[in-house]
């Protein structure tokens, strides 16, 4: 099962490297997103508590599940070039295990997902209004148990999408809805009944909900729900991907 | 000696479309054997049948004494695949596609380096992937093939989309597969390669084998006609020619321009033909100023047997 796996990781996080705009785009838009807005709304209404919350936990919150979902949206269009180039298909030509394939692109996005942390973390230090004041290596488990569960979404929509053309649109199409009822912006108890309902099923409310409480310091017992929602969607997402996954 | 290959009567089908049925075939050990017909006649989906990469809907397939579908892995150890357009990660290195490939194995890999110094890619072992011609890509593919010293080697339309030059460079790569006491297993819609570099060939149209046997004998059994083709200004030539045994017919075209000469196509069975043409002219001293023969291959074959060209 092991066979092959690191090799042909540390050739997929070289690849990625290889393209200059694309790991520029994935690993940039969160810290410019984080340093940007911080910046500005530091500025603009350093007063109000509402706005001062927001830049102590919401933005440093948001600016991670930028992390993690870029790397869904990433996963998606290569998953969906390699399936449309008959790349998965000529792996699957070798003694590799399937499983190796994608455990493969997992590692390399929660690789991805740590380092670019790392680099909004390090920006952060210095250049961020309010500081940093986080449990830090917490907050990157946090993140890289976020990021692994929705990246099974990930695969169920590279399952979906028809090309490579549309596997960033339509990812993004599912994607960013669902950050819109996760609680970052509107608390939930606040939404429509809709958009609660909509809330409770998807994953990334319990990625924020668990990223801001570690981000504020909270216990990992009081999060215990949130890491056990995560799993299960874990659970749910791969269960249906290796029922729909194809592979050319 | 017990096949390589083995398949008998498998049918897939995808949705209503029938891709194959009822293909029965064997592959013998150390040969190059050819399955031909025109795209989409199931060449493909036979061959990922009999590599494990489909599961053919009835019938069975034992490969190196091996099922596809349950030994798929222990499979693959053993064999060696190109695909018809696949692609590799296009930023990835030819040394480090050599060198991943190497890493999927139990045994063994060949050495690496001289595997492309073989292929003549050793110059691009830093290029990306994206960076090479058709005919590297194709050359990258067939070292990916080899990489594990393979007993058996499938080659899906190893030549297409190939300018001449890179085309015969190939065949003379797969001739030396053969010359390593390796079997290959290819597929080909192109007729001059199947007759070139098979031993033996499959023609298959509509997902049906029609028939299987070395070009030479199919050209032989199902298109024994020849034809001899001369110019010559001898007014009695014609009668001279109906007289030639094993003849079937003359006819005469007179040829434009002010030469007096007259074209002959003279149509008969069975390869003698042609020397009895030639004992004729010299007999009776007929002097010719153009001789060709005409002799069929297997694109007539394909022909004869279908009702239609490959190429249609």
């Amino acid at each position: 099962m092991l066979r092959g796996l690191w090799k042909l990781t540390w050739i997929e996080i070289k690849i990625f490297l290889r393209e200059p705009l694309g790991a520029l785009g994935t690993i940039g838009i969160p810290v410019l997103v984080f340093l940007g807005a911080g910046r500005m709304l530091g500025r603009t209404a350093p007063a109000s508590p509402a706005a001062s919350s927001f830049i102590g936990v919401g933005l440093p919150v948001l600016a991670s599940v930028l992390i993690a979902i870029g790397a869904v949206l990433s996963l998606v269009t290569i998953i969906s070039i390699y399936r449309e180039g008959g790349i998965l298909k000529r792996l699957r030509a070798t003694p590799l295990r399937p499983q190796t394939i994608l455990t493969a692109h997992v590692v390399v996005k929660l690789l991805l997902s740590a380092a670019t942390l790392v680099l909004l973390v390090l920006a952060g230090k210095r250049y961020y209004p309010v500081g940093i004041h986080a449990p830090l290596l917490g907050f990157t488990v946090a993140l890289l148990i976020s990021t692994w569960s929705i990246l099974s979404i990930g695969f169920l929509i590279a399952s979906i999408v028809p090309t490579a053309r549309f596997a960033q649109p339509i990812g993004a199409l599912i994607m960013y809805p669902m950050l819109a009822v996760s609680g970052l912006f509107v608390p939930v108890a606040l939404l429509p009944p809709v958009g609660q309902a909509a809330a409770r099923v998807l994953p990334l409310t319990y990625a924020v909900s668990l990223l801001e409480g570690i981000w504020k310091g909270d216990s990992w017992w009081a999060h215990t729900h949130d890491v056990a929602a995560l799993v299960v969607a874990f659970a749910v997402c791969t269960a249906l991907s290796a029922k729909v996954f194809r592979w050319e | 000696m017990r096949p390589v290959i083995q398949v008998s009567s498998i049918r897939k089908t995808y949705g209503s479309t029938v891709a194959v049925d009822e293909v029965s075939f064997d592959v013998n050990d150390g040969e190059i054997f050819g399955l031909i017909g025109p795209n989409g006649a199931g060449k493909t989906t036979t061959m990922e049948c009999i590599e494990g990469l489909r599961r053919p809907d009835r019938g069975a397939i034992s490969v190196l004494g091996l099922n596809p579908i349950h030994d798929v892995y222990e499979l693959q150890e053993r064999i060696g695949v190109q695909l018809q357009q696949a692609q590799l990660q296009k930023r990835i290195k030819v040394w480090e596609a050599v060198d991943l490939w190497a890493s999927l194995y139990r045994k063994k890999a060949v050495d690496g380096e001289r595997l492309l110094e073989q292929l003549g890619l050793i110059d691009k072992r830093n290029a990306w992937f994206m960076t090479l011609s058709g005919g590297q890509k194709q050359r990258l593919f067939i070292a990916l093939a080899l990489i594990n010293d393979p007993e058996l080697v499938f080659l899906d339309e190893l030549t297409t989309g190939l300018d001449p030059q890179a085309r015969r460079a190939i065949w003379d790569l797969v001739r030396g597969i053969r010359a390593r006491g390796k079997t290959v297993f290819l597929t080909t819609h192109l007729m001059e390669e199947a007759e070139r570099l098979c031993d033996r060939v499959a023609i298959i149209e509509h997902g049906r084998i029609i028939d299987v046997d070395s070009p030479a004998s199919l050209v032989n059994r199902h298109c024994p006609e020849r034809s001899v083709v001369l110019a010559t200004d001898d007014r009695n030539a014609a009668e001279r020619f109906r007289t030639i045994p094993r003849v079937e017919s003359v006819v005469s075209s007179n040829s434009s321009g002010n030469s007096h000469s007259s074209h002959f196509t003279i149509r008969g069975h069975g390869d003698d033909l042609v020397t009895e043409v030639i004992h004729c002219l010299s007999e009776n001293r007929i002097r010719v100023t153009e001789f060709r023969t005409i002799l069929p291959n297997l694109e007539d074959v394909f022909l004869k047997l279908t009702g239609h060209s490959i190429r249609d």
